[in-house]
C-alpha cells in the first residue's frame, strides 16, 4: 500500500487540469539514458504481515539478558508515561519549529529541556540536542579550536574510546593535532595532561565518570588549563549527575553528554541525544539550535529559534555546524523523563544505581580469582580483573541469560582479562547474586 | 541621503579619513536590508589587516554579514559600545554607529572607493 | 502557558520506584558531590501529562493538517512503522552486545534489517555499497565529504575545493566547509532554473575534489543535464555528490547511481516516512559506488556464507567511526518496514502522485502567484510573491495567514535565489480534497492582499501567540527558565 489517497479518477481529473495525459509527461524531463536499469524490492505485504515478518526477526535478537553493559548507553527503567507523551503525533509528525505560532508546544518543551540541562550541569546555556555524546564532543572540539585560533587538543586517557575514533574520523581532513596521555584505569593523570599541553593546545577533553568508571574532581585541571587560555571540555553521564560536582561548580567550558540514560530506549545504537551546554561567552560559537523566551507583539510570552545566524540555513560555508535535523524527539524524551523522576525521584534513581553497584563490587570481589583494580570513588561502574579472558567469560554468562558487562580487550589489547561492569537501578539483588555465582563457576 | 565626505565600496561599508585615522561602518542602505541588528563581532585592536578581509561581523535576526575592511590597516580602536546596543547601527550608520578605525593606511587606497555618488548609482544598478 | 518549572510543587511525586535490596548509602566523598541537588520539578505524573498534553496542542504536525513544508516531506507516517519499532527484541537491543561474543551472534535480527535495508537501498539508488551509520541528511553530507576527501588522499590528489550551486540547501556548503574543503558557489542559469553548465565547466579545475548537486534541484527542476555535468566532473577527477533530500520526486523513475554519481545521501525520515520528530531524529544512510567502498565507516555488516551476519571492523582504508554504533538503528528499521509495505510498485506510485500532487498545485495557483521558472515540475515547486509584495504583503504574511486558514505554511525565503519565495511541496499522502482545499485559501489570499492587506500583515490571529519578537530573543538570550540572561531589554 503506498498510502496514496486520491482515487484512479481523481489522478485523471487532476493530469487533465495540469494539461498532461499521463504522469510520464511528468518525467520525461527525465533523459531515457538515465532510466533505472532495474528497480526491484522486496514487498509490498499487508501491514499484518510486515509486523508478524518483523516480530520474526525481533525475536533473533537477545534483548532479554540480564544487562549489565554500560560503557557510555545504560539499561536504566523508562517511565510508561515517557513514550505515551512523546509519541503523541502533534509532537512526532511536526518537523523544525519555523513557525513559531504553530510549534509553541515543541518550542516550550526544548526551553525547559534547555532549563534541565543547565540545572543538571550548572551551566549558563544549552543547546536543543546533538546527534549523541560523540558528535556533541566533536563539535565541542571545533569550538574550542575557533574560540581560541588554536590547532591541538589534549585528550585524557580516560574517555571513551568510541568517542576518541570518532575525533580522529571527523578531524582526519583537518589540520588538528590530537595527543592523549596513557590509558590507564584510574582519574586522569594530571602530570601527563599537563607536559602534554603547549601553546597551540586549544582544549583538553575529560570524562567525568571516565570510560573506566572512576569519578573525579577535575577542577584543578580546568584550573591550570584556564591560566595558559586553554579551554576545558568535560563528557558526562548525566544520571551521575545527580551526586557529582557540576561541570558548572567545576569551571568547565563546554560540557557534553550522552542522554540516552535519560528516558531513550538502547534500541542498539540510536537514536540517541546529545547533549551540550557551555559558558556564556562561548554562546555564539555553539553549534545547533537554541529556542529563546521573547514576547509576540500583543506582549504574550513566546518562544521561538534565536540566533539563526549561525547556523547553515542563514551561514552556509561559515555556520558553526552543518547540524539541521537534529534529534528534537530524543530531547523531549529526556525532558518528560527528567520532569517525571522530578527533583527526588533523580536523585533516587542515581543512589539505587549506586548502591547495587557498590553491592555487586563486593559480592565480584568475594568471588576467588576476581580482582577489583585499586578502589576509586566510583558512581555505578567498575573494572574487574578475571584470571581469564574476559571476552570468553561473558561469551559463557550469556548463555545464562547475563550480560555480565564490556570485556576491555575488544579496545585495549592489554587489557583482555579486564571486565568494566554497570549496575542500573533495573538490576536486583538476585541479579546481582546470579552474575556473581555465574562468573564464579565460569572460572572454576 | 548618502554623506560626501567618506568614500565608499560596493559591497557598503564606508570610510571616513580624519587626520591620520581611518573610521569605517556600514551604509544606511546596508542597515536597512540586514533589518534589526542584534550582534557585532568587533575585531581584536591592534590586528593588521588586508584590505578586503573580514573584519567584523554583523547578525540580524535573519542574516550574518561579513565587514570587509574597504582599507589594509592596523585596527587603532573599535566601537565598544555596539557590543551593548548594536541597534545603533541601525539608528546611525553613519555616526555613532561607526566599527572599528584604522591607521597606517594608505590614502590613495581611500581615494580608489567610490564617491557618493558613485555608490548610489551602484545601488541603482543592482536593482 | 506556564512552563514546568513554575508547576512545582516540593514533595510531589511522578513516578515509583522500587524498595532498595541492597545496603543503601552513598560513598563518594563531598568534594566530589555536587552543593545542591539539581533543581527539577515536582510534579506529581497526572501534573506531568497534562502539561505535556496541553504542549502538544499547541504543535502542529502531519497529523494535524496539511504541511507542504518545502524541501522537508512532510508525507504521513503509518502507524505500524512505530509498533515496529517498539518491538522489545529491537528496542531493548543494548549496541555493545556485538563486542561479547563472535561479532554479532546475539543480534543476528538487527543485523539482518541493516543488512537488507543496504541493499534495498543500493537498488532504490542505484549504487553499490550503504552504510547507514549518518544519523541525519546533514550528517550524511558531512560523511560523503569525509569519503571523498578520504578517496583523494588514497590516490595521491591534492585537491582544495567543492563546487556547488547557488540554490543549494546550506547544509551543503556548511558539510563541505566543515570537511575541510573550501567553497565555492555555482550560479544557477535564470532562464531554466538549471544549474550552469557553461559557468561549472569553467569553474571546474584539478583543484576540485568534487561537486555537489540535488535533483531534482531546491526549484523542483529535473536537471536533464545530469549525465553531462557527472562526465565533465569526471574528467578532472572530481567526484560528483548527490544530495537525496528530494528522493521523493524520483523513486523508480531515476537511480543517481545510473548516471554516475560518486556518494549521495538519503534522508530516510523524508522519503521513507519516517517521523520528523519535531526536528530529529532523522538518518542519512550514505551510499557509494564500488570505488569508494573500502573508505566506509566502520564497521560493516557482512552476510555470511551459512546465512549469518557478522559485523567487520577489519576496514583499512576506512574513514572510522562517524557514528558511536551503527547509525540510527530504530529509524532506519523504520524506513525498512516503509519499503517492505510499498513495493517497488507503490515506491513508484509514491513519486508519481508526489510529482502529480505538486503539478496540480503549482498549476491552479500560477495565475496569481509568480512563478519564477515556469516549467513541469517535480515533487515541489518555488512560486514567488512579488507580485504581493508590491500590495505590501510579504511572503511572511502569506505564509501567516495560511495558519488562519488552518495550514502549515511553505517554506519561505527558501531558496534564497527567489525572492519572496514560497516552497511548497504537498507529498503523495494529500488528497484531492486538501489540495483543493489549499489551492482555495492561497487563491484567497492573493485576493486579500490587493483588498485588505493590512488584515493578512496582523495573522495569524487564532494561535496561541502570533509573530513573536525575534529581535528581542536575540538581543535578551533568555535560554532557560529562571535564572535567564536578562541584563539587557526585556
Amino acid at each position: 500500500m503506498s498510502y496514496v489517497a486520491n482515487t484512479a479518477e481523481q489522478q485523471v481529473a487532476m493530469l487533465k487540469a495540469c494539461g498532461a495525459r499521463s504522469v510520464d509527461d511528468f518525467f520525461s524531463v527525465i533523459p531515457e539514458a538515465a532510466r533505472p536499469r532495474s528497480f526491484a524490492l522486496p514487498g509490498p505485504k499487508s501491514e499484518m504481515e510486515v509486523i508478524e515478518r518483523f516480530r520474526q526477526i525481533a525475536s533473533r535478537n537477545y534483548s532479554h539478558l540480564t544487562c549489565f553493559l554500560g560503557g557510555g548507553f545504560y539499561d536504566h527503567y523508562i517511565p510508561a508515561a515517557v513514550a505515551a507523551l512523546a509519541s503523541r503525533s502533534e509532537f512526532y509528525t511536526a518537523y523544525t519549529p519555523y513557525q513559531p505560532e504553530l510549534s509553541q508546544g515543541t518550542l516550550q518543551a526544548i526551553y525547559e529541556y534547555q532549563t534541565d540541562i543547565c540545572r543538571l550541569t550548572g551551566m549558563d546555556v544549552a543547546n536543543a540536542s546533538m546527534y549523541d555524546g560523540g558528535t556533541a564532543l566533536c563539535e565541542a572540539c571545533q569550538m574550542a579550536l575557533h574560540a581560541t585560533g588554536r590547532t591541538r587538543i589534549v585528550l585524557d586517557g580516560g574517555i571513551n574510546p568510541v568517542y576518541h575514533k570518532m575525533l580522529d574520523s571527523y578531524t582526519a581532513n583537518l589540520s588538528i593535532d590530537f595527543a592523549q596521555t596513557d590509558i590507564r584505569t584510574g582519574p586522569a593523570d594530571r602530570a601527563a595532561l599537563y607536559d602534554a599541553l603547549d601553546d597551540r593546545t586549544a582544549a583538553v577533553i575529560v570524562q567525568n565518570p571516565n570510560f573506566f568508571g572512576v569519578a573525579d574532581d577535575v577542577s584543578d585541571i580546568v584550573e591550570h588549563c584556564r591560566q595558559r587560555g586553554i579551554l576545558t571540555i568535560l563528557s558526562v553521564y548525566p544520571t551521575a549527575l545527580a551526586f557529582l560536582k557540576t561541570p558548572g561548580e567545576m569551571g568547565v567550558d563546554i560540557t557534553v553528554g550522552e542522554g540516552q540514560p535519560l528516558g531513550i530506549p538502547l534500541a542498539f545504537g540510536g537514536p540517541y541525544l546529545g547533549f551540550m551546554a557551555t559558558t556564556r561567552k562561548l554562546v555564539r560559537r555553539m553549534p545547533g539550535r537554541l529556542v529563546g523566551r521573547t514576547a509576540d507583539r500583543e506582549g504574550r510570552e513566546a518562544f521561538v529559534l534565536t540566533l539563526q545566524a549561525r547556523e547553515q540555513h542563514i551561514r552556509r560555508e561559515k555556520s558553526t555546524s552543518n547540524i539541521c535535523t537534529n534529534e528534537g524527539l530524543c530531547a523531549l524524551r529526556a525532558h518528560i523523563y527528567l520532569s517525571l523522576m522530578g527533583k527526588e525521584g533523580f536523585k533516587r534513581v542515581a543512589e539505587l544505581c549506586h548502591a547495587k553497584a557498590r553491592y555487586a563490587m563486593d559480592r565480584l570481589k568475594a568471588v576467588s580469582g576476581i580482582e577489583v583494580l585499586d578502589e576509586h570513588p566510583f558512581f555505578n561502574e567498575f573494572v574487574v580483573r578475571l584470571p581469564m579472558d574476559a571476552g570468553e567469560a561473558a561469551g559463557v554468562l550469556v548463555e545464562q541469560g547475563l550480560a555480565p558487562g564490556l570485556p576491555l580487550g575488544r579496545f585495549y589489547p592489554d587489557m583482555t582479562n579486564l571486565l568494566l561492569v554497570a549496575v542500573t537501578e533495573k538490576r536486583t539483588k538476585r541479579d546481582i547474586g546470579m552474575l556473581a555465582e555465574s562468573l564464579e563457576a565460569a572460572l572454576r | 541621503m548618502t554623506p560626501d565626505d567618506r568614500k565608499y565600496t560596493k559591497s557598503h561599508e564606508w570610510v571616513k579619513v580624519e587626520d591620520d585615522i581611518a573610521v569605517v561602518g556600514i551604509t544606511d542602505h546596508a542597515q536597512e536590508s540586514l533589518g534589526d541588528i542584534t550582534f557585532v563581532e568587533l575585531p581584536s585592536v591592534g590586528e593588521s589587516v588586508d584590505a578586503r578581509s573580514e573584519c567584523a561581523v554583523i547578525e540580524s535576526v535573519k542574516a550574518a554579514s561579513d565587514i570587509l575592511t574597504p582599507v589594509a590597516g592596523e585596527i587603532t580602536e573599535v566601537n565598544n559600545s555596539l557590543e551593548d546596543s548594536p541597534e545603533m547601527i541601525n539608528e546611525s550608520a553613519y555616526e555613532d554607529g561607526w566599527i572599528f578605525k584604522l591607521r597606517d593606511f594608505d590614502e590613495d587606497e581611500v581615494e580608489a572607493l567610490l564617491d557618493a555618488d558613485q555608490y548610489e548609482a551602484s545601488l541603482r544598478k543592482d536593482d | 502557558m506556564a512552563v514546568i518549572f513554575e508547576k512545582s510543587v516540593p514533595g510531589r511525586h511522578g513516578v515509583s520506584l522500587p524498595d532498595c535490596d541492597v545496603p543503601e548509602g552513598v560513598e563518594i566523598p563531598d568534594t566530589l558531590r555536587r552543593r545542591a541537588d539539581a533543581e527539577l520539578p515536582e510534579l506529581s505524573e497526572l501534573d506531568a501529562v497534562r502539561h505535556f498534553t496541553e504542549l502538544s496542542r499547541l504543535n502542529f504536525g502531519v497529523d494535524t493538517g496539511f504541511y507542504p513544508l518545502g524541501s522537508c516531506t512532510m508525507k504521513y507516517n503509518p502507524k505500524a512503522l512505530e509498533v515496529i519499532a517498539g518491538l522489545e527484541g529491537f528496542s531493548d537491543l543494548h549496541p555493545f552486545l556485538p563486542q561479547l561474543r563472535h561479532g554479532g551472534m546475539l543480534t543476528q535480527g538487527a543485523l539482518q534489517v541493516m543488512h537488507e535495508l543496504e541493499h534495498a537501498l543500493c537498488e532504490i539508488a542505484g549504487m553499490d555499497a550503504f552504510t547507514l551509520h549518518p544519523m541525519a541528511g546533514a550528517h550524511g553530507e558531512l560523511t560523503g565529504m569525509m569519503l571523498i576527501a578520504a578517496y583523494h588522499r588514497h590516490k595521491g590528489n591534492r585537491k582544495t575545493e567543492v563546487l556547488i550551486p547557488d540554490e543549494a540547501h546550506g547544509t551543503n556548503p556548511s558539510s563541505a566547509a566543515i570537511a575541510g574543503y573550501d567553497v565555492r558557489p555555482m550560479p544557477t542559469d535564470t532562464r531554466t532554473g538549471m544549474l550552469d553548465v557553461g559557468a561549472l565547466e569553467s569553474m571546474l579545475s584539478d583543484n576540485t575534489a568534487a561537486i555537489m548537486l540535488t535533483n531534482p534541484n531546491t526549484l523542483g527542476i529535473f536537471n536533464r543535464d545530469i549525465e553531462q555535468v557527472v562526465e565533465i566532473a569526471h574528467r578532472r577527477d572530481a567526484l560528483v555528490y548527490y544530495d537525496g533530500a528530494n528522493l521523493n520526486a524520483i523513486l523508480g523513475k531515476f537511480r543517481p547511481g545510473d548516471v554516475g554519481i560518486d556518494v549521495m545521501h538519503v534522508n530516510v525520515h523524508k522519503t521513507f516516512a519516517t517521523p520528523h520528530g519535531g526536528g530529529g531524529p532523522g538518518a542519512g544512510p550514505v551510499g557509494v559506488r564500488e570505488n569508494l567502498e573500502p573508505f566506509l565507516p566502520v564497521s560493516r555488516v557482512v552476510k555470511r556464507p551459512d546465512n549469518t551476519y557478522t559485523l567487520d571492523y577489519n576496514r583499512p582504508l576506512s574513514i572510522g567511526y562517524v557514528a558511536p554504533f551503527y547509525g540510527n538503528f530504530s529509524i532506519c528499521l523504520r524506513a525498512y518496514a516503509y519499503l517492505m509495505l510499498m513495493g517497488a510498485q507503490g515506491l513508484i506510485e509514491v513519486s508519481e502522485n508526489a510529482v502529480l500532487n505538486a503539478n496540480y498545485v503549482m498549476n491552479a495557483l500560477k495565475d496569481v502567484y509568480e512563478l519564477p521558472y515556469d516549467t513541469v515540475c517535480m515533487h515541489e515547486f518555488v512560486l514567488s510573491a512579488r507580485r504581493q509584495a508590491e500590495q505590501g504583503v510579504h511572503a511572511l504574511d502569506i505564509a501567516k495567514a495560511l495558519i488562519d486558514r488552518g495550514f502549515h505554511p511553505p517554506t519561505v525565503y527558501f531558496p534564497l535565489i527567489v525572492k519572496e519565495a514560497l516552497m511548497i511541496e504537498p507529498t503523495e499522502t494529500e488528497s484531492k480534497e486538501t489540495l483543493d482545499a489549499f489551492i482555495a485559501a492561497m487563491r484567497a489570499i492573493a485576493e486579500q492582499a490587493g483588498s485588505d492587506p493590512d488584515a493578512l500583515r496582523k495573522a495569524p490571529r487564532s494561535t496561541s501567540v502570533s509573530r513573536p519578537d525575534e529581535t528581542r530573543a536575540a538581543k535578551t538570550m533568555d535560554f532557560r527558565w529562571d535564572e535567564p540572561f536578562r541584563e539587557k531589554g526585556g
